[in-house]
């Protein structure tokens, strides 16, 4: 049996590379799938929590965090497209009409 | 004591966590949405390692199919050759950035050493397949649930108005 903590600690590891991907990548669609890996990590916590105490409602908070990034990854790729129709560029630093 | 279970856990996990990191590593983003259709892959193997096995096969159908066909189109859409990522000098905040991830991943792994490495329970057979699931899913997460085929729909007409043009 593969003790709970392995799963943890892939989870995080997992974390840690999509969370360093949001920070140093400046291209907006490489930001969306390091996005994608966290709410990934967040799935193997859930769903490693549910095989230790024997209950499927982490299977069910597991489905609907799925959906949720499924609608996020729709939502965002629209808004992708709109700014680079209009600036030419998906640079995340160039996107910063509301900050001047 | 190694056992088969260990051995593909470990089978699973190294790829996946070297495709996770090729999703970073990648010249173009073709590269790193290849990267990160193996890391789903991957991670549906863990999955199925967690008995989550309508998890698991989600995972492929949505992740690795829905979503990641989505991610290919935009490419496509936007044709962006290799020479846009990568090639600006990096920031000092992005060096911060690194900092703070890896200072986000010695808190986690403090806290998860902490977690009581009481082993895992015995569940029974039908644990994780569509019955199990659906049975909760459609008892007591009724409402969450029909609350996202709402958050789907928005999504949808979302989309569609923020992406196209003219309407």
């Amino acid at each position: 049996m593969v003790p709970v903590s392995w799963f943890l600690y892939l989870a995080a590891i997992l974390f840690t590379i999509g969370l360093t991907g949001v920070l140093i990548k400046r291209n907006a669609l490489i930001v969306m799938m390091s996005v994608e890996l966290m709410l990934n990590a967040a799935n193997l916590t859930f769903l490693a929590f549910a095989r230790q105490a024997g209950t499927v409602s982490g299977h069910a908070i597991a489905f609907f965090v799925i959906a949720v990034a499924a609608a996020e990854a729709a939502v965002g790729l629209a808004i992708v497209i709109a700014i680079y129709r209009t600036r030419g560029s998906v640079n995340v630093d160039e996107v910063r009409a509301l900050r001047e | 004591m190694i056992t088969a279970e260990k051995v593909a856990f470990f089978v699973f996990a190294i790829p996946l966590v070297l495709t996770a990191a090729g999703v970073l590593w990648a010249r173009s983003p073709v590269y790193a949405a290849m990267n990160l259709v193996a890391a789903f892959f991957f991670l549906a193997g863990i999955y199925v390692l967690l008995s989550a096995h309508l998890i698991a096969f989600m995972q492929i159908l949505v992740y690795a199919g829905a979503v990641m066909v989505l991610f290919l189109f935009v490419i496509m859409l936007l044709s962006l050759g290799e020479a846009r990522i990568g090639t600006e000098p990096k920031k000092a905040m992005q060096y911060l950035g690194v900092l703070g991830a890896v200072a986000l991943a010695s808190v986690l792994v403090s806290a998860i050493a902490r977690v009581s490495d009481g082993g895992m329970r015995t569940v029974e057979n039908t644990f994780g397949t569509v019955k199990a699931v659906g049975n909760v899913l459609f008892t007591e997460f009724l409402l969450p649930f029909e609350a996202t085929s709402l958050l789907l729909l928005v999504a949808i007409v979302g989309a569609v108005v923020v992406a196209k043009e003219r309407i």
